[in-house]
């Protein structure tokens, strides 16, 4: 069944859309180039090529070695081995910090591990989605594997101090990861004190279904995926070369155009806070200036927020929600519950997040609609505003 | 993953909003899964003398599911008898939506149960002698209310925000 597409759209922080030049790039590898990046023929050796182009891509991104870079299917692959690939290698359990407000991947696999004997730890964080360095070296002990905490937060977007972050693990020897799906691109990463790093291709205008994690050199992790030992034996598996080569061509894109980019969603960022915090019953979810230029989080009061963005729908734009009434336990995102919004505002939130196609059309067309959806909605909610 | 007929009513709901003249109320649901329901109902004698809902409106915090079950159970319950209406079941206002997403089944249950209670609050107050079913419901529901406000006391503790449950 072929739906059309929203003609306005803001939930670039779900995903992205394929840029141009990136797409180009990835054409020749699903017919002309059909190779698998293991065979010795010439087709063989194409793929090979590309893929081992697209790692230079990504380590000249990141300012690391290619060898340090290993393909995944996307970021919650990437998650998983990270945090799995660490904590299985000890063979006497152990202790892994986390925060309350991680992306479920990382909270989940935590979670796994929790229920197999490893001792986990998620951090609170402060009313703007913060973890602070200090509650990360309280709660260090001895047997301490792995500290995971992500770059920026995706639903509210606020930044996590990683570089002291980084820096109190390298202190006490831990290895730390960060998720940083959302932040790649979009700020400056502190590699030097990151020793394991996940990001995804479809969040910043690649193709969905491949990411990759950093292993900085050394680091030995536990594969997950058995087989022809690709990827130096971290993650077996033929190669998704379209999708590898899309990956580094949409992170050379990222870099090269980062700081114009980067300055039209801080515009954008800056005009929605102002605008939709005009509107009676409002708030800003996250961090004022302490955030990832892209994402800015609001809840509404007396509102739910699937209905919002069914009424925006409408409008012909499309924008996100961190409520939880699409999954069966109704309770409302962990992310919000975690920062203490209410929870007669914690259902009602809108998350808008911009991309490098959005423009000042689109945020105007999201102004004008929003005023009007806001108040149909709230014209037959039992719940009124201000009380 | 929504039918049509459900984005329909969620575009347009009919019987929306507070009535003023209303002669019971119902109110369900639970700030804090998400889904509140307020269904106001005016009863009136019609020549027979039988009790007859002239009219219902409704005031709903939910998602589409919740806004369209609010918006159908209306259009169910509008012109019946009291006895007929006590009928209504979840069962018929997802089925008359073309169905609902399996995870958004309860919000027909706060549909038919706002109907429900509004009727039971009808008939308790005007010395009405309620029928089995519908006793046997109202003690459902409220069962229902009591165990999720159990479920989520952390929640509700947390911000000091108390649990709105159906007040009967």
């Amino acid at each position: 069944m072929m739906v059309m597409s929203n003609r306005i759209y803001l939930d670039n922080s779900a995903t992205t859309p394929v840029a141009s030049d990136v797409l180009h790039a990835m054409m020749p590898y699903f017919r002309d180039h059909p190779g698998n990046a293991s065979s010795l023929h010439a087709s063989g050796r194409s793929a090979r090529s590309a893929v081992e182009g697209a790692r230079q891509q990504v380590a000249e991104g990141l300012s690391v070695d290619s060898r340090e870079i290993v393909f995944t299917s996307g970021a919650t692959e990437a998650d998983n081995l990270a945090l799995l690939g660490t904590a299985l290698r000890s063979t006497s359990g152990g202790h892994i910090i986390t925060s309350k407000i991680e992306h479920d991947a990382v909270l989940h696999a935590s979670q796994w591990l929790a229920a197999r004997g490893y001792d986990v730890t998620a951090l609170d964080v402060d009313e703007f989605g913060r973890v602070s360095a200090d509650s990360v070296r309280e709660a260090l002990r001895p047997d301490t594997l792995l500290v995971s905490i992500m770059a920026g937060n995706n639903e509210i977007g606020t930044l996590q101090p990683i570089r002291e972050i980084g820096e109190l693990c390298r202190e006490h020897g831990v290895l730390f990861h960060t998720d940083a799906v959302q932040a790649i691109g979009k700020v400056d990463l502190p590699m030097d004190v990151i020793d394991l790093l996940s990001a995804s291709a479809h969040k910043f205008h690649g193709p969905k279904g491949v990411g990759f994690l950093f292993v900085r050199r050394g680091v030995k992790l536990t594969p997950m995926q058995h087989g022809g030992g690709h990827e130096g034996g971290r993650r077996s598996g033929t190669e998704n070369v379209p999708g590898i080569v899309g990956l580094g061509a949409a992170i050379q894109l990222a870099l090269q155009e980062r700081e114009a980019v980067v300055d039209r969603m801080l515009g954008f960022r800056t005009r929605l806070i102002e605008e939709v915090l005009k509107l009676p019953g409002t708030r800003l979810n996250g961090h004022l200036t302490e955030s990832l230029p892209h994402i800015a989080n609001f809840s509404f009061q007396a509102i739910e927020g699937e209905s919002l963005i069914m009424k925006l729908d409408e409008h012909d734009i499309a924008a996100s929600t961190g409520s939880a009434c699409s999954s069966p336990n109704l309770e409302p995102s962990h992310v919000l519950v975690a920062l203490g919004v209410p929870l007669s505002m914690a259902h009602g939130s809108l998350r808008i997040s911009t991309g490098r196609q959005t423009s000042n059309e689109d945020i105007d067309a999201l102004l004008d609609a929003l005023p009007i959806v806001v108040e149909e909605l709230r014209a037959f909610s039992p719940f009124k505003v201000g009380g | 993953m929504y039918t049509e007929k459900v984005i329909e009513h969620f575009r347009e709901p009919h019987n929306r909003g507070k009535m003023e003249d209303y002669s019971a109320i119902g109110k369900v649901g639970n700030i804090v899964c998400g889904d509140v329901m307020w269904l106001y109902i005016k009863v009136e004698k019609d020549n027979a003398d039988r009790d007859i809902i002239t009219d219902i409106s409704w005031e709903t915090f939910g998602c589409t599911a919740a806004i369209a079950t609010s918006s159908m159970v209306s259009d169910l319950g509008k012109g019946k008898t009291l006895e007929e209406a006590i009928d209504v079941t979840n069962q018929d206002v997802a089925s008359e939506l073309g169905g609902l997403p399996p995870v958004k089944m309860h919000c027909s249950a706060l549909a038919a149960d706002a109907l429900n209670e509004a009727i039971y609050a009808y008939m308790t107050e005007h010395g009405m002698e309620i029928p089995e079913a519908l006793q046997k419901r109202h003690a459902h529901i409220a069962k229902e209310m009591a165990q999720l406000e159990e479920r989520y006391a952390a929640f509700s503790g947390k911000d000091g925000e108390k649990p709105r449950g159906c007040e009967t």
